[in-house]
């Protein structure tokens, strides 16, 4: 069999998933797929695009697992924008004359941002918003602008639509000031109704933004400085701005149809079947360049879907386009928006079911049959939580009163909704929820995570995963799947349970714990687990009473293992600032022990290699010069990173050294689920990485920005702004509030991040819980946090003092001085390091550790 | 395995008191130029195994944490966390690793005897 090859126009999300289901679905390597991508980089999440503002790079935005692209049937070239289709011959040539032959043709050549023709349009400081250098060019032009005016920039955005929010969302985000100049009475005014578009405009303006809507642009003036400068209205209105940026829609690219003959629609598109098929056998068009059923369609989820009836049809499948749905669930500048259905009830005889609470700025619309019954389409401005359940249910009867879907929460019960198995969940990826119900009980799916890759469920833009989330687990318990999660054998409770089991009844030994909440004699699993929970509680010696016995691994002699069994020792630099004489004996001690010596990631020094019997003496040189533990070896706060701030630093704007070591000296010695890494950088050029770190703290000129839940790690992930422009005290009552909150209900080993990330509500929700204080807990926390730092003591300087703690330092109980004779070292970069297996069979080259020159 | 024994056999080593030893906290020992580890539970039983944890190659076995796995007293190597049996030494809980080179999974039993409350290690006596 020869291999057919696929020529894809474009390098959008459509052309990605066009190319990831071929390559999924064609297990027999028919075909070969060679995508010309005009832009200079691999498909990107485009409807992720606003998000690259909030500190994210390009690379964040990658579609899908990039291997895709490493594979030997796909070629991926870049820069190369096709010019011409010849059908006849069946080439299409690249910009530069390259001509590429086709078996089969896909046009995903997509859309571009449409502007009316306004005089103007062409000055420096008029953006288009649509690709990411679209977006690095308005990120740099704001933020030199700000520079060189020295105040805030002043922003406009043409348009009120979705893409004109995200645009204002983003301008907010750089600093900018904005205005959004709609052409409409309403924003949004193709997916909400009036009532919605007001409910949205006193929620946006609440942002800060400003809404003009009624009005056309007449022209864009130019400032004194030959850069854009105001921009004049019809009614006469003029308004002073240093950057525009157009949001006004997009048409379809369909240029190459066009010129090839094929058919375009009245409103422009390549014109295609119900297949994506056009006039020509051998040419497809799918995305938004393709007009189906009489439409372009600019969404992703329809274009996803012709992605895949493309991919089936040249399979030899029989499935076709089933229509759009055009639902939509966004989150714009915070504030959440959904439409879907028949929204503006066309329907005859249609009812609509509006409730509206403008002081709270929440809007909600049913609209249902003339009977008050079948669910046909809904508006959800302010609190969008309902869509989920909602959107699916489209023409079918909604069980019980609906009202209880739109009323505050609580004022009606709900009925329970059994979606139907063809009911679409993910609109995105087309999944629906008999797919999901057949990854839990065909393919033993029993957590999201595993749903999640098994059916591509809830992995482009997520709102469906409460969804998701409920429907696994109704069917987990229909097959008497119990979802436990109990810490072991031992603790039928989850941590948070035990922690929160534990705190009631005042406990403070492991064998009260476990004859009360247990049963057994503990293990590896819950002993340190009820350990960090005692030590959080109580702040007592991790030594102390019987809890030797509960540490970890590292805990329990206070410095962390290495492969060998040797240690290693990490004093406490806060803030990464370190006086001479402590680096001076630090070298000293690694030279009087033959200590390996690096630079950690958290800017202090690690010594390696000291064995268990010579920690004691290691640490008695560092507290009798002032130092204390690092707690390098705890689930606990490690360090707080910063740059040099503004005692040093050109740019600083604030100390941030002064922050970090506050910080560090604030939270040392707190015991958490996992360990806590915070950051302070003094401006925003974030030389402190903080934004990685599970707290990040960045310095404004008006005070700081707190970030929460960045984890460096197996799975990367960028803290975000919990709140904005805060003073000292306030960053240290808020971070008091979120680690407190955290160490009592995350699990075991949770970091920040996935902890935040499946918090019911997610960041909103633990910002309502540790700023405005929702639940009440408040005082409480605060007041625990209080007791932790009055408590602190330096847990190295304790054991020194108590000699029953010393006799755990033994080497051998029956040799107590005696070093482990099984240990060996190679010297390595004036530097020694264990010696591997095949080292040691080398003798003369190892350096035993009985001949190391050791002071007393 | 638990020390039963009254007097110790004439190849058993002295290796501390009874008084040395901590209950759920493990002590290493050198018995003829092995590395051995001890255990003292909390319902009195003491036991003896090897040092050396076959998964990582460290002598280390004694620092790990006790436990259970239903009714077997349990020790979990402090450095790649498997489990073993402290009854016969058995690997209960692989962690999907693969011994060093050469080491079988299992851990050796050695012998304990108690003789008014001084522990003697038998190296020659197995489990």
């Amino acid at each position: 069999m020869t291999t057919e090859h696929i020529v894809v126009v474009g390098g959008g999300m459509v052309a990605h998933r066009f190319t990831e289901a071929m390559r999924a679905r064609d297990t027999e390597g028919r075909f070969s797929v060679e995508v010309l991508a005009e832009e200079p980089r691999a498909p990107y999440d485009r409807v992720a695009l606003t998000s690259y503002f909030q500190g994210r790079t390009p690379e964040d935005l990658q579609l899908g697992d990039p291997a895709l692209w490493q594979d030997p049937l796909v070629t991926l070239h870049r820069d190369s924008r096709a010019t011409a289709v010849d059908r006849d011959r069946r080439i299409v040539t690249v910009e530069g004359g390259r001509e590429v032959a086709y078996d089969h043709l896909v046009l995903a050549t997509g859309s571009y941002a449409w502007a009316p023709p306004t005089p103007g349009a062409d000055l420096p400081g008029v953006f288009m918003y649509r690709t990411v250098d679209d977006v690095a060019a308005l990120r740099g032009w704001v933020e030199e602008r700000r520079a060189e005016l020295g105040r805030p920039v002043r922003g406009a955005v043409i348009g009120g639509g979705l893409l004109g929010l995200e645009a204002a969302g983003a301008l907010q985000s750089l600093g900018a000031r904005s205005t959004v100049i709609q052409f409409a009475d309403r924003l949004m005014n193709l997916q909400v109704d009036e009532g919605g578009g007001e409910a949205l405009k006193r929620l946006i303006e609440r942002m800060g933004v400003t809404v003009r809507c009624s009005t056309a642009t007449q022209e864009i003036r130019a400032g004194k400085d030959g850069h854009v400068g105001s921009l004049l209205f019809a009614d006469g209105g003029e308004q002073l701005v240093d950057v525009v940026v157009f949001a006004t829609g997009v048409r379809p690219r369909d240029e190459l149809g066009a010129t090839s003959g094929l058919e375009t629609g009245a409103r422009g598109g390549v014109v295609v079947d119900d297949t994506c098929l056009t006039a020509d056998p051998a040419v497809s068009a799918i995305g938004e360049v393709a007009c189906i059923q009489g439409a372009c369609l600019g969404l992703i989820a329809p274009g996803n879907t012709m992605a895949e009836i493309a991919v089936d049809r040249l399979l030899g499948g029989a499935s076709t386009f089933p229509g759009a749905d055009m639902a939509t669930k966004l989150k714009l500048l915070g504030v959440d928006v959904a439409s879907f259905g028949d929204a503006f009830a066309t329907t005859p005889g249609a009812l609509e079911m509006v409730y509206a609470d403008p002081v709270n700025g929440v809007y909600k619309k049913l609209v249902l049959t003339d009977d008050a019954k079948t669910l046909l389409g809904g508006v959800l401005v302010g609190d969008a939580s309902a869509y989920a359940s909602l959107r699916p249910m489209v023409g079918a009867e909604l069980p019980g009163d609906p009202a209880a879907w739109i009323l505050p929460e609580g004022s009606v019960e709900k009925g329970e909704i059994e979606l139907p198995d063809d009911a679409g969940v993910c609109s995105c990826n087309n999944v629906s929820a008999g797919s999901i119900r057949g990854a839990v009980t065909d393919h033993d799916c029993h957590d999201l995570g595993a749903v999640k890759a098994c059916t591509k469920a809830g992995t482009s833009c997520g709102s469906c995963l409460p969804l998701v989330k409920k429907i696994m687990g109704t069917e987990l318990e229909k097959a008497g799947i119990e979802v436990s999660n109990a810490l072991c054998e031992h603790f039928a409770l989850s941590r948070a349970q035990l922690f929160n089991a534990i705190k009631v009844a005042e406990v403070t030994t492991f064998s009260e714990v476990i004859e009360r909440f247990g049963t057994g004699r503990g293990c590896d699993i819950c002993k340190p687990t009820v350990g960090s929970i005692l030590a959080s509680l109580y702040n007592a010696h991790v030594l102390g009473g019987d809890r030797a016995a509960l540490q970890d691994t590292n805990d329990r002699v206070m410095a962390n293992m290495q492969k060998d069994g040797t240690y290693s020792v990490v004093p406490r630099v806060p803030g990464g600032e370190i006086l001479p004489e402590h680096l001076i004996l630090i070298g000293q001690i690694a030279q009087d022990y033959g200590l390996y010596t690096k630079i950690t990631g958290g800017q202090r020094i690690d010594m390696f290699g000291a064995r268990l019997e010579q920690l004691p003496q290691i640490w008695k040189r560092l507290v009798d010069a002032g130092m204390e533990s690092g707690h390098a070896y705890g689930k606990s706060l490690r360090t707080v990173k910063s740059c040099v701030g503004s005692t040093w630093c050109r740019y600083g704007v604030q100390d941030s050294v002064g922050m970090a070591i506050a910080l560090e000296l604030r939270y040392r010695g707190l015991r958490s689920p996992h360990k806590l890494k915070l950051g302070v950088s003094g401006c925003a050029r974030e030389c402190a990485e903080a934004r990685g770190k599970d707290v990040g703290v960045i310095a404004t000129d008006k005070g700081w920005n707190v970030y929460v839940g960045g984890n460096g790690g197996f799975t990367p992930v960028h803290a975000q702004l919990l709140v904005e422009d805060v003073s000292d005290d306030d960053v240290f009552r808020v971070i008091d509030r979120y680690l407190m909150y955290y160490i009592r209900t995350a699990d075991r080993l949770q970091r920040t991040a996935p902890w935040q990330q499946e918090h019911e509500g997610g960041l909103d929700r633990i910002r309502e819980i540790v700023v405005d204080d929702s639940l009440g807990l408040g005082e409480e926390l605060d007041a625990h946090m209080a007791r932790h730092i009055d408590s602190y003591e330096d847990e190295w300087k304790a054991v020194l003092n108590d000699p029953v703690r010393l006799r755990q330092f033994a080497s051998f109980v029956n040799a107590p001085e005696q070093p482990d004779p099984t240990l060996a070292y190679v010297e390595q970069r004036g530097q020694r390091r264990p010696a591997t297996p095949a080292e040691r069979e080398n003798a003369p080259v190892l350096i035993a550790p009985t001949t190391l020159e050791v002071r007393s | 395995m638990t020390a039963v024994s009254a007097t110790a056999s004439s190849t058993a080593t002295r290796v501390c008191t009874l008084a040395d030893l901590t209950p759920e906290l493990g002590v290493a020992a050198l018995v003829g130029g092995e590395q051995v580890a001890i255990f003292l539970l909390a319902d009195g039983s003491v036991h003896c195994v090897q040092n050396l944890d076959p998964f990582s190659g460290a002598s280390v076995i004694s620092r790990g944490i006790t436990g259970s796995r239903g009714d077997v007293p349990t020790i979990a190597s402090p450095i790649y966390k498997q489990v073993f049996s402290l009854l016969d030494g058995t690997c209960l809980v692989t962690m999907d690793k693969e011994p060093k080179e050469g080491r079988a999974p299992d851990l050796a039993v050695h012998r304990v005897h108690l003789d008014n409350g001084v522990v003697f290690i038998d190296l020659a006596g197995g489990a």
